[in-house]
């Protein structure tokens, strides 16, 4: 091969010694983030439901585990680790900046819809 | 790059095109640049989820109460259960696919044909499973009321628990037959009828004093709110106007019709990826047992439908909690 494989995930903190090992570790890793997830889903602890920043607090931790999942997934199934600095940052960077840009546009909209729906005296309901 | 497939003759000259800043092959940055859009087309889509979602934010379904069934297990409500299952099929396909790939850096055929084959498996066990997971949607379980004004009525009993059209309903007897292309106007058609008339269910709820009316109103608890016995047949009276049955682009049982529209587009574009996916790896499967990429001493072709099939996780991977999670 032309270029090695990084060995290491979570910074360092565990290190494998060939890739077929560090898949398999990989696979623990998201196995155990989906198991949390779903476990979540379906108890949905009445302690996590409180508001932080517009959202639930389930939610926000359904969708940093979402994320954290992505980047193992691109990182080392995908190889992005492997990956030189600017196509990582061409591919990653670009895709976030439009996905957060259009994400927090169609919220807003929404949210500001479902005002009018809900104060503006429409009636939707009968 | 020893694995690059091509040779153009430019290697080595700076503004021939010759040198590779990212140290990428054509093919595979060209894949990615292809992820890209493709990751923005599907953002669209679950960034317009969620602008319909906000927009009707009090009365949205829950995916718990509607993604609830497990092939085999008819008439029990687990939850999560199966969509986790397949998230765990194409994580699962993942590795395989990887190993795959790994498995070509190191020139052993054998173990690239094994790995891909499984990998392939794993596609079709997904899509499957998907498939199946459509018909239940579409078939529906309990049925349910539609209003004069579009929105859905579900029928409970005191405890909370919902009940089946067919648990209380009798359908009484109707001369209403379907308008059939064959037996009327040849250039007007019409969807299978109902089993049961507005008329029967009102009926139905009349003489059954333990059923209430489920309105899709949210209430600060996050469940749905269930109307008193008096409310419930006056709203089913007042504002009934043809019972639902399962789940098409106009009208579902389970709330706003958005939802359902939703759930055919994101699914079934990612399904359809899902598909294409299992016939590219086909493909390849293929050629590597054909021996192909044996004799061009390079495996980067798996490289290269490997990053769209783990793509093709990451995407469900974000379904996965849109839809069935938050």
């Amino acid at each position: 091969m032309a270029h090695a494989h990084k060995l290491e995930i979570l910074r360092g903190l565990i290190k494998f010694k060939n890739v077929t090992q560090k898949i398999w570790g990989v696979l623990i890793l998201l196995s155990i983030i989906t198991a949390v997830e779903v476990a979540l889903g379906i108890y949905k602890p009445e302690s996590l439901k409180g508001q932080f920043l517009g959202m639930k607090i389930l939610n926000w931790i359904f969708i940093i585990l979402t994320i954290v999942k992505a980047y193992y997934i691109t990182w080392d199934f995908m190889h992005m680790r492997d990956e030189v600095k600017a196509l990582r940052r061409m591919v990653v960077w670009t895709a976030i900046f439009l996905i957060l840009y259009l994400v927090f546009i169609l919220l807003q909209e929404g949210g500001y819809i479902e005002g009018v729906y809900s104060k503006g005296y429409i009636k939707h309901d009968f | 790059m020893s694995t690059t497939v091509a040779n153009t003759g430019t290697e080595g000259k700076a503004w021939g095109g010759g040198n590779e800043p990212l140290k990428a092959s054509y093919g595979k940055m060209m894949m990615w640049f292809f992820i890209v859009s493709d990751a923005l087309t599907f953002s669209g889509f679950l960034a317009a989820y969620g602008f319909s979602r906000f927009k009707f934010i009090e009365t949205w379904p829950i995916a718990d109460e509607v993604f609830t069934h497990v092939p085999f297990l008819h008439g029990q409500e687990h939850p999560m259960i199966f969509v986790a299952f397949m998230t765990f099929i194409l994580i699962m396909s993942s590795v395989t696919m990887v190993l795959a790939v790994d498995a070509g850096h190191h020139l052993n055929k054998a173990k690239v044909t094994i790995y891909m084959l499984l990998t392939i498996i794993g596609g079709l066990i997904f899509v499957g499973s998907q498939a199946w997971e459509w018909a239940t949607f579409i078939k529906g379980d309990f049925g349910a009321v539609q209003t004069k004004g579009g929105n859905i009525i579900q029928f409970v009993n005191t405890d909370g628990h919902r009940v089946a059209l067919r648990d209380f309903v009798v359908a009484a007897p109707s001369d209403r037959v379907q308008h059939e292309r064959k037996n009327g106007l040849w250039f007007v058609s019409e969807g299978a009828l109902p089993s049961y008339s507005i008329n029967d269910v009102i009926h139905g709820l009349e003489s059954h004093p333990e059923v209430l009316v489920r309105t899709q109103t949210i209430n600060e608890h996050g469940h749905k709110t269930i109307l008193s016995r008096e409310e419930s047949l006056k709203q089913l009276k007042t504002n009934g106007k043809h019972v639902v049955e399962g789940a098409n682009l106009h009208e579902n049982e389970y709330g706003s019709p958005l939802f359902a529209d939703f759930f055919f587009f994101i699914t079934g574009f990612h399904g359809f990826h899902v598909f294409s996916g299992v016939i590219i790896n086909i493909i390849i499967f293929f050629n590597v047992i054909l021996g192909t990429y044996e004799k061009r001493k390079s495996y980067e072709m798996v490289e290269k439908v490997g990053l769209y099939w783990h793509f093709v996780d990451l995407v469900w991977v974000f379904v996965f909690t849109f839809f069935y999670l938050v």
